[in-house]
């Protein structure tokens, strides 16, 4: 039985260079949920929690790079956060009751790929970079090539996502974010979105939208961006982005929701979003 | 009448905040083990064999299974054809066909893989639609009047279909039981359950074990709703047959996943209406059908279908009534109680029905209720006349008067018709109305046979002890029974104790069940204890007793607890045993559904703010106001706290507690999946108590824990249909299913 | 001590960490949960399991001052760490929790008393942060903690003293 608690990036690399089998955790909110039996199996651990370099934001040329292993309650508090990026914000707050949001982290959320991760679509839409450490030293993926299929990543064994880099947006951009749930709160998303989107002269000049829980990976909507971009934010390029949006994806039905009704809401979230780019 | 209507804080408060109170699994005993369930993976299926492999198991493990069983393999409740363990075949899902006990709860587990079972799968019923044509589990009706001349006569006949799915209880408290023997053979049980006598008559019955070698008690419960009336004596079963095996105190505890699948839930239903009725809205003729789902076996199915029956008319006036009624086999895990116990399936029917007859007739939901509201004096189509505790107008009137709800429903009416597509996003609201109704006490002639006697005695120290079987799953009884018992006799809270629900101590005085422990238990103990009051100043002229103090009309004073000790000092036990004995006229004619179904009714009328998201058609409860009559509130916190608890359960039954199932399996078998609702899907809940004493009840108590559960639902549907025109004719109304409602046009028109 | 490796073939390790202020050695698989360590190894029954699943919120406790779900937090990371259940917290005698756990037991803020010790240790989190929520507020801390009895009403009434009582009318 190996329990390793490494306290530097660096020791942690040492560590999964000698053995990938080890199994990365941070806070947990996803593997627990197995039970004791299952874990009980587990023989070879290490915590990603103690190693202050995946922790915490801090300011890079052109963007802010967020430790994998924030929780969502920090990043919830984060002043730096919230200036630049209040749709992250916004999906923290919905990840989960008070208690999860102070243990389950970014990293842990892209990592643990479920098309239904609430950050998701806002890495998504924000373009978001991952830089992952392992055998192979530091690199970085693109976040819209970091799933590659239904809970499926690019990390290779014995990698580990170590940051996350979100470049700045230019001024007067507007993000929003909406998560349908299967109620208020303590919800796994139905349908989640998150929407970047600048306006210029009374036509749409950026669009990014993506989403999550209508596809096996978080999705971006890029018809739909296609086909509005240029358009004046309103009704015409709203009803437009949203019924082609329907069209692009996959959704299924589950024992959540139906394929019918996520397309339906989606069309109509897509919609309502497009209307806010008025701001 | 002191302290009757206070609100007391609670005796077991402090320990349930503390983190002291101790439920089942908070006990150890030195040298338990603990036990775990191998349960059928098919809905339906022959075992063909069973074996277990000891060297597979941790070390020491036992099982057992069928084969080990000592007495008949039936779990006796209403008869004893439900089985202890399956045997030969199974009939649902999770019915448990083995058991295993060793060290600990992960062994336990683990022991579980040491188990082959051989099944040969068979064809499953699955759907109401399928079991319709087979033989019903049990089936009812009544015939009262001529109901087709009524149709025949009215200026209208409205038909109408209503649908109710499961709902699981999901107290937060998981099932549990701990068994063990001692030397001389007698059998102990502590666990969690609402009725010790009936899990003390499942073990005598199915261990062969004399009366007096039995003994269960109940730990403090962890919330019950029904779920913890029948299944209780099933897991009891289980530890006292694995205790009996190993030699050891068992613990069978069920975590989350296990208590969702392997035990009962509400029975969904189909509810048939077709109607006659005059064009004024009056009713003239009521036709009834009911199809529930009993599951795999019928536990206590015969008595909700009866329950059912006797609220499917609701409290309206109508004389000719005819209701058939039918509960049909599936081969999912057996349905039984759960708060309500039939009735809010029924009313919710009804209730849609109303609202179908008011926009056919053109009338508003408040004025079809207010012309057939039953009112004192009318009588039931069981022939039952009701007395002056009638308060279904006044609960309407009420509602009205605190929510100006004809109004602001018009308003709503009119804005849906005046809205254009393309919303500007802004949620749409909705304002719906029901009226209900629920018979306090056992039905039909339950109370008669049970006679729940109550035992009261003078103890050592001059404190009278009263000894009944009611548990407190949280709904109160710890303090209501006190302030019961001091105002009945003039003593103070602190004069009198209450044994633990103990069947080697206290009497049976029925399950805790019904909503009559208040009423029929609470108006027992005042009996008892009034009368102990009466033995200790007898032979002091004009004495009376107020607050823990005899007075003489001399002025003298004395301690009622000193004159207690010193008569039980001075004549030896003093102990008074009585038991229910229902007047003449609460009589009720089984063959005929004819009489008094219940001695009283409590009554209620709802009104549901909703705001629907037009985007997504998600529904959120804003206000409910529940304007309630029970009598009598004993203590007035823990009632408005029935009512508030009740009233958010029938809301998350109405629109987000979903039981979708494949094969026979529920898809919804976790927390994660089941949803029930989070402080902020809770709407804020104003409950408004009417008092209209019930002479027949402690201080004037009616029962009402139950009552809650029939009024929210049927109120958010016409919410839902006030706020969007879809007609809610199904319950739950997820997002979902308005959705495809709303696609396949099922709608209510507008108003006009 | 970052690493240990059992040399008996079991999963066993020593953990040490802080409960309700006093040192604690807990020995255990690495993955045990947190929740199974207070209550079994250390005897501590007033944290509950409601769901084993992180749905529920009856097992909260205070890790680091924080309320955690104890389900979900493995052992091995509970090392040098601070936590703190009800049994604790409900036992401070004076602040604004203990105001509002007198209210509680009289509001109607407990009926079965299952979900309790989890909201109490919540309420603990939240009234140290913020001794006055609004009802929004405490919705939102609350927003983890399932109850099945109260319809919340009476928890709400516990901490808002403001909401004023139920109503009733003779």
């Amino acid at each position: 039985m190996i329990a390793l608690r490494p306290r530097s990036l660096d020791e942690m690399v040492r560590h999964l260079e000698g053995d990938p089998g080890l199994i990365p955790v941070a806070g947990c909110t996803d593997l627990m949920v197995r039970g004791p039996e299952a874990l009980h199996r587990i023989d070879k651990v290490i915590d990603l929690l103690g190693i202050p370099e995946l922790r915490g934001s801090r300011a890079v040329d052109g963007g802010l790079e967020i430790g994998a292993a924030t929780t969502f309650t920090e990043i919830r508090s984060s002043a730096a956060v919230r200036a630049a990026f209040p749709a992250l914000v916004e999906a923290a707050g919905q990840v989960g009751g008070w208690q999860i949001q102070n243990r389950a982290t970014l990293g842990g959320n892209i990592a643990n790929a479920s098309p239904a991760g609430d950050s998701l679509p806002v890495l998504l839409a924000l373009d978001a970079v991952v830089v992952v450490a392992g055998r192979k030293g530091q690199r970085e993926i693109p976040y819209a090539e970091f799933h590659t299929g239904y809970r499926k990543t690019a990390l290779e064994p014995g990698e580990i996502i170590v940051r996350v880099r979100l470049p700045h947006l230019p001024a007067g951009s507007i993000q929003s974010f909406r998560k349908v749930g299967t109620r208020e709160a303590q919800a796994i998303s139905k349908v989640v979105v998150a929407l970047v989107g600048r306006v210029d002269s009374g036509r749409i000049a950026e669009l990014r939208l993506a989403a999550g829980s209508v596809a096996p990976v978080p999705v971006r909507l890029r018809a739909a961006e296609e086909a509005v971009r240029g358009l004046p934010p309103e009704a015409e390029a709203a009803n437009r982005a949203g019924s082609i949006a329907a069209q692009e994806v996959q959704p299924i039905d589950d024992v959540r929701s139906t394929a019918e009704y996520r397309r339906y809401v989606l069309e109509r979230v897509v919609r309502r979003m497009v209307l806010g780019l008025v701001g | 009448m002191n302290g009757i209507g206070d609100s007391p804080p609670r005796p077991d408060g402090f320990a349930k905040v503390s983190g002291a109170a101790r439920y089942v699994d908070d006990v150890s005993l030195p040298g338990m083990w603990h036990g775990a369930t191998l349960r059928s993976p098919h809905p339906h299926a022959r075992i063909r064999s069973i074996h277990w492999d000891p060297a597979k198991a941790p070390d020491g493990a036992v099982c057992v299974t069928v084969a080990d069983l000592p007495g008949p393999n039936g779990v006796q409740l209403i008869d004893d054809g439900w089985p202890i363990l399956a045997d030969g075949f199974t009939l649902h899902v999770a019915e448990p066909v083995a058991l295993v006990a060793a060290p600990t709860r992960l062994a336990a587990r683990q022991a579980l893989a040491a188990i082959t079972v051989d099944y040969e799968p068979l064809d499953p019923v699955l759907s109401l639609e399928q079991a319709e044509s087979l033989s019903p589990l049990y089936q009812l009706g009544m015939d009262t009047g001529d109901v087709e001349a009524a149709l025949a006569r009215a200026d209208a006949v409205i038909e109408g279909e209503y649908r109710t799915g499961h709902q699981e209880h999901i107290y937060i408290e998981c099932n549990g039981m701990i068994a063990w023997y001692e030397d001389d053979g007698a059998l102990t049980v502590l666990g969690s359950m609402q009725c010790p006598y009936y899990v003390h008559k499942a073990l005598t019955h199915g261990l062969g074990l004399p009366d007096d070698k039995v003994r269960v008690r109940a730990s403090t419960v962890g919330g019950g709703f029904g779920g913890k009336e029948d299944f209780p004596s099933a897991i009891a079963l289980h530890a006292a047959l694995l205790a009996r095996a190993c030699g050891r105190p068992v613990k069978v505890v069920y975590d989350r996943h296990e208590d969702i699948i392997g035990t009962s839930k509400r029975h969904p239903a189909v509810v048939r209406h077709r109607t006659g009725v005059t064009r004024d809205g009056r009713l003239l003729g009521l036709d009834i059908e009911i199809l529930m789902d009993g599951g795999a076996y019928a536990t206590l199915s015969s008595v909700v279908l009866s329950r059912a029956l006797l609220h499917s008319f609701g409290p309206y006036r109508c004389a000719d009534v005819r209701i058939r009624g039918r509960v049909l086999r599936t081969h999912t895990t057996p349905n039984s109680a759960f708060r309500g116990f039939g009735a809010p399936q029924v009313e919710f029917a009804l209730e849609r029905q109303m609202d179908r007859i008011a926009r056919t007739l053109g009338l508003d939901p408040l004025e079809i209720r207010m012309r057939n509201a039953v009112e004192p004096g009318d009588r039931l189509p069981t022939g039952q006349v009701l007395d002056a505790s009638t308060s279904a107008r006044l609960c309407l009137e009420e509602a009205e008067r605190r929510t100006g709800f004809r109004e602001r429903w018009k308003e709503l009416e009119e804005a849906r018709a005046r809205r254009s597509e393309g919303s500007d996003g802004e949620p749409l609201r909705g304002i719906g109305l029901s009226l209900y109704f629920h018979g306090a006490g056992f039905t039909g002639n339950g109370e008669r046979k049970m006679k729940s006697p109550v035992t009261a005695r003078i103890l050592e120290d001059g404190r009278i002890e009263v000894l009944t079987a009611m548990t407190d799953m949280g709904q109160g009884c710890v303090a209501v029974f006190p302030q019961i018992a001091a105002a009945a006799a003039g003593i103070l809270p602190e004069d009198v104790t209450f044994a633990e629900p103990d069947t080697a101590e206290v009497p049976d005085s029925g399950p805790t069940v019904a909503s009559r422990t208040t009423m029929i238990v609470g108006g027992l103990i005042a009996r008892a204890v009034a009368e102990l009051r009466d033995r200790v100043v007898s032979g002091r002229e004009g004495a009376s007793v107020r607050d823990g103090w005899i007075e003489g009309p001399d002025g003298s004073r004395e301690r009622f607890r000193e004159a207690a000790l010193r008569l039980r000092q001075e004549n030896g036990p003093v102990e008074v045993t009585l038991r229910h004995e229902p007047p003449e006229w609460q009589t009720f004619d089984e063959s005929t559904y004819s009489g008094a179904a219940y001695p009283t009714y409590a009554w209620g009328a709802d009104v549901v703010e909703v705001e629907v998201d037009p985007d997504t058609l998600a529904v959120r409860p804003i206000q409910v106001t529940a304007v309630c009559e029970v009598g009598r509130a004993i203590h007035k916190t823990l009632c408005a706290g029935q009512i508030e608890g009740g009233t958010l359960q029938a809301l998350g039954w109405a629109l987000m507690e979903e039981v979708k199932m494949q094969d026979g399996r529920y898809l919804n078998d976790r927390l994660a999946t089941y949803i029930i609702p989070t402080i902020r899907d809770s709407p804020r809940i104003d409950v408004h108590l009417l008092e209209q004493a019930w002479e027949g009840g402690p201080f004037g108590a009616k029962g009402g824990g139950e009552l809650p559960m029939d009024g929210g639902a049927p109120a958010a549907a016409q919410a839902i249909e006030n706020a969007t025109g879809i007609a809610v004719t199904a319950i739950p109304a997820t997002p979902e299913r308005l959705l495809e409602w709303q696609r396949s046009n099922q709608t209510v028109g507008d108003a006009g | 001590m970052a690493e240990v490796e059992s040399d008996r073939g079991g999963c066993r390790m020593t953990t040490s960490f802080l409960l309700n202020g006093q040192s604690i050695e807990a020995e255990g698989h690495p993955m045990e949960r947190l929740l199974d360590v207070v209550r079994e190894q250390l005897g501590l029954t007033g944290t509950k399991e409601g769901c084993g699943e992180g749905e529920c919120g009856a097992c909260t406790v205070l890790l680091d001052g924080e309320p955690v779900l104890s389900c979900l937090v493995p052992l091995f990371q509970c090392e040098g760490r601070r936590v703190e259940t009800v049994e604790a917290l409900a036992g401070r005698p004076d602040g604004p929790l203990r105001e509002t756990l007198e209210r509680f037991v009289a509001t109607g803020g407990v009926q079965c008393g299952a979900c309790t010790p989890g909201i109490v240790v919540t309420l603990a989190a939240l009234l140290e942060r913020n001794a006055t929520p609004s009802r929004e507020e405490a919705r939102e801390a609350l927003a983890g903690n399932l109850c099945r009895c109260t319809g919340y009403e009476g928890i709400l009434r516990a901490l808002l003293p403001a909401l004023g009582p139920e109503d009733s009318k003779a």
